[in-house]
């Protein structure tokens, strides 16, 4: 039962990557594929009606963990205090942006939420790259499973890290180029005219770039964490996932305009969800590696919830999974196609 | 100060914020499929105006109600660790619940409402704005459940290493004290908006704007208003207040400032209460009403403060009576404004009465402060109880996050809040300063308007 939650809420996190990572992407290259007030209206419009929906799973997944996993829950949210309060404040401000941007049609009011809309959007990318990197190399657990992470200490990893070290500025700078490339691919696939022919273009440019980081991660996360390595010797099979990562990366590679835009997109979704799943395997059955003597790593044992919450949890969550993908189904389905530069403006 | 009390300032600040943009939005989705509704059976243009007019100050409320929303899951681990670690497997639950049933349904049909009137047909739009309607009620009703526990806590289990576990889905879900929260708040996020339809219908006639829709707001206004406010103080309020009588009678005392146990015990409608001394100064009292009120008879013996022992009393006294008076005393103002608004529209003199149409149009803000005082009455009534009976406050904190940075966060947010603030204030202003026949002028509809 534990082994199934702990896939569950991998699963979702991996879909928030997933989903959220393109308009996140998209806020990434904003301002330098969108360069007219037209084309930045028509950016947004390509995620208008689905970026709220998609930031939903990181609620959905926060909760299911929190009902899964409450010590996981207590002990990183509190841990990880400082970096995730700041996630919380970009999160509002990148929100906002969006939705305000076209309530004025003032030249410099709309200058100022694209500015914030994309500023917040990089920052949140290195932000989570960097959170998934202090999952991976482990954190400073106390005897009582907790533990207090200052935001910097001497940037090396060992047994007193902080936030930012070497790796986990690798790990967010991986992510702000992946989904920066994430982003640009959908861009390519959703829209039409000089915005898609840029978006393209910085597509093309990206791409040496994941996979230069993509192919760096690898060792570094051997360095950052050597255990992480014992699953793949164990079980041969979970080298399925960097096998998924290298297709992944060779799939989305973004040629020609006449070649299948989304293909490569799904490269990329391919690429990202084999990278998270990655590194699910290595941690497996560990939720947070302690680093230091003091504690023990959180494992699936130690922090899951009592057996009645997760039988009960199992049904409900079947169900109201159902009944989301149906949701996402329908939004889709009904805004597909390309969004063009001219057409209805955003918002409502 | 301390960093318990600087996490509880914390909590307090930001859900309170956040609950200014839902009890809004939830009331004003009802509200909107009303217009809808209105707008399929009759054909009638103005309808579809009118929606489409609401659905743009509904959508910033939403985004704002959105990422204010956030950080109160989120705050769960942050700031209060220890209640999250041991009661996650039980509270989690309606929580998680509420991401997978509630947010899915509403950000997908809200994004259909928001931006597919062209693409969808008029049913399928109203049923885009129905199902975003029935997302945001949902969503009240798993955080409610979630209160509702820590408030009366029932259905759970203890486990040996200290943490709860659901006893059992229903019991949980079906908490008594949850279906009576849930209607008194539904009903008054329905007051709120309501008060806010009518206050913009009263503007536009005393702007003596060209055009139906500040008759058509104050209408409509006034007639969910009427029904909720009666709705709000019985049976929904009443209920309530039995039910907490009997299972927090702490909470009660506290509220009515009943420091000794009376026979016959009045109510105080004013007056203001001095913990040191345990009485009420400059008391405004009618006798016998409390013990009416909660046990149908004059004569009933209520228990005050002085029963229970100090340990248990409610920590900020004097803010749960304040509290508790204000949503009273702002409750019966509503339905004496409300009445007498329905009796001028049944007479049909309401558009033309600009005595009380001034006091509608100012009193928008007041459904707010009810709401939330309401809220502080229920939750300082819990105290020093985080979930009643079972974990104390002082108990639930972050170990291990101290005051210095929960008070840097805490500035941070009422930073961030106040700019929140103000670009609402612009925002909601300029477009009720428009007003809906821009929307209804402009070729391609609304979103044109802004772009």
């Amino acid at each position: 039962m534990g082994t199934l939650w702990f896939w569950i809420v991998a699963v979702m996190l991996t879909a928030y990557v997933v989903l959220d990572g393109f308009d996140l992407g998209v806020g990434v290259v904003y301002l330098f594929v969108a360069r007219t007030d037209a084309e930045r209206g028509q950016a947004l419009r390509a995620i208008g009606p689905v970026w709220d929906g998609n930031e939903v799973w990181l609620l959905a997944a926060g909760g299911t963990l929190f009902f899964a996993f409450p010590l996981l829950y207590a002990s990183a949210f509190s841990g990880f205090y400082l970096p995730l309060m700041m996630v919380l404040w970009l999160l509002i401000l990148r929100g906002v942006s969006i939705e305000l941007r076209s309530h004025s049609a003032d030249p410099l009011w709309r200058t100022f939420f694209d500015g914030l809309f994309s500023l917040s959007s990089i920052l949140l990318t290195i932000f989570f790259g960097a959170a998934l990197g202090n999952v991976v190399r482990g954190v400073p657990l106390g005897a009582d499973n907790y533990f207090f992470l200052p935001l910097w200490t001497n940037w090396r990893t060992g047994p007193n890290p902080g936030i930012l070290d070497w790796y986990t500025v690798l790990g967010g700078v991986l992510a702000l180029v992946a989904l920066a490339l994430h982003g640009s691919l959908y861009l390519a696939l959703k829209t039409e005219g000089h915005l898609e022919r840029r978006a393209l273009t910085t597509a093309l440019r990206l791409w040496p770039a994941v996979i230069l980081l993509g192919l760096l991660g690898i060792p570094a996360t051997i360095l950052a964490r050597p255990a992480s390595l014992a699953n793949y010797t164990s079980h041969p099979a979970d080298f399925l996932a960097p096998l998924g990562v290298i297709i992944g990366l060779v799939l989305m590679r973004p040629g020609l305009p006449s070649r299948s835009r989304l293909k490569s997109f799904l490269g990329s979704c391919l690429f990202l969800s084999s990278m998270l799943v990655g590194a699910a395997l290595g941690l497996f059955p560990v939720l947070l590696p302690s680093v230091g003597t003091a504690g023990h790593d959180l494992t699936i044992a130690s922090a899951i919830s009592g057996p009645h919450t997760l039988r009960v949890g199992l049904i409900w969550w079947s169900f109201g999974m159902l009944l989301a993908l149906m949701y996402f189904g329908i939004v889709y389905w009904l805004f597909r196609g390309k969004v063009s530069e001219h057409a209805e403006g955003y918002g409502h | 100060m301390d960093a318990l009390t600087l996490h509880r300032i914390h909590f307090g600040f930001t859900i309170t914020y956040h609950y200014l943009f839902p009890q809004l939005t939830m009331g004003l989705a009802l509200l909107i499929v009303v217009l809808k509704t209105l707008a399929l059976k009759t054909g009638d243009e103005k309808y579809d105006v009118s929606a489409r007019f609401w659905a743009k100050i509904f959508a910033i409320n939403f985004v704002l109600g959105v990422v204010t929303g956030i950080p109160m899951e989120f705050q769960f681990g942050t700031n209060w660790s220890e209640f999250s670690r041991r009661t996650g497997g039980v509270i989690g639950m309606p929580l998680a619940m509420e991401g997978i049933f509630s947010f899915f349904l509403e950000s997908a049909f809200l994004g259909l409402f928001l931006f597919g009137e062209h693409r969808l047909s008029r049913k399928m739009h109203w049923l885009s704005a129905f199902l975003v309607f029935v997302g945001s009620w949902i969503s009240g009703f798993f955080i409610i459940v979630t209160n509702a526990w820590m408030q009366h806590p029932v259905a759970y289990t203890l486990l040996p290493n200290g943490v709860y576990e659901i006893g059992s889905f229903w019991g949980l879900l079906l908490n008594p004290w949850a279906i009576l929260e849930y209607a008194h708040n539904m009903c008054a996020a329905v007051v709120t908006a309501s008060f806010v339809m009518a206050s913009v219908g009263a503007l536009y006639l005393l702007q003596n704007r060209p055009g139906p829709y500040g008759r058509i707001f104050l209408k409509l206004g006034v007639i969910t208003g009427i029904v909720s406010c009666v709705l709000q103080i019985f049976p929904t309020g009443d209920l309530h207040g039995k039910y907490m009588a009997k299972n927090q009678p702490t909470a009660i005392a506290g509220m009515e400032g009943l420091f000794h146990t009376e026979k016959g015990a009045g109510m105080i409608l004013m007056g203001q209460p001095d913990y040191e001394s345990q009485t009420i100064d400059n008391p405004l009292r009618v006798n016998k009403v409390l013990s009416f009120l909660i046990y149908g008879t004059t004569a009933a013996e209520v228990e005050g403060l002085d029963h229970f022992p100090k340990d248990q009393w409610p920590s900020t006294l004097p803010l749960l009576f304040y509290s508790y008076h204000i949503m009273v005393g702002l409750g019966t103002w509503f339905f004496a404004l409300m009445g007498v608004a329905t009796l001028l529209l049944w007479r049909d003199k309401l558009f033309t009465a600009r005595w009380i149409l001034w006091p509608i149009l100012l009193s928008w803000p007041l459904p707010y402060i009810a709401t939330t005082a309401g809220w502080m009455t229920a939750e300082i009534g819990r105290q020093p109880w985080l979930v009643y009976g079972l974990i104390r406050t002082s108990q639930g904190s972050s170990p291990h996050v101290g005051a210095g940075n929960s008070l840097f966060t805490l500035l941070g947010f009422l930073g961030m809040y106040t700019l929140l603030s103000l670009l609402w204030i612009i925002i909601v202003y300029t477009h009720i300063q428009d007003g809906p026949l821009k929307a209804e002028h402009s070729p391609d509809p609304p979103a044109l308007s802004a772009a």
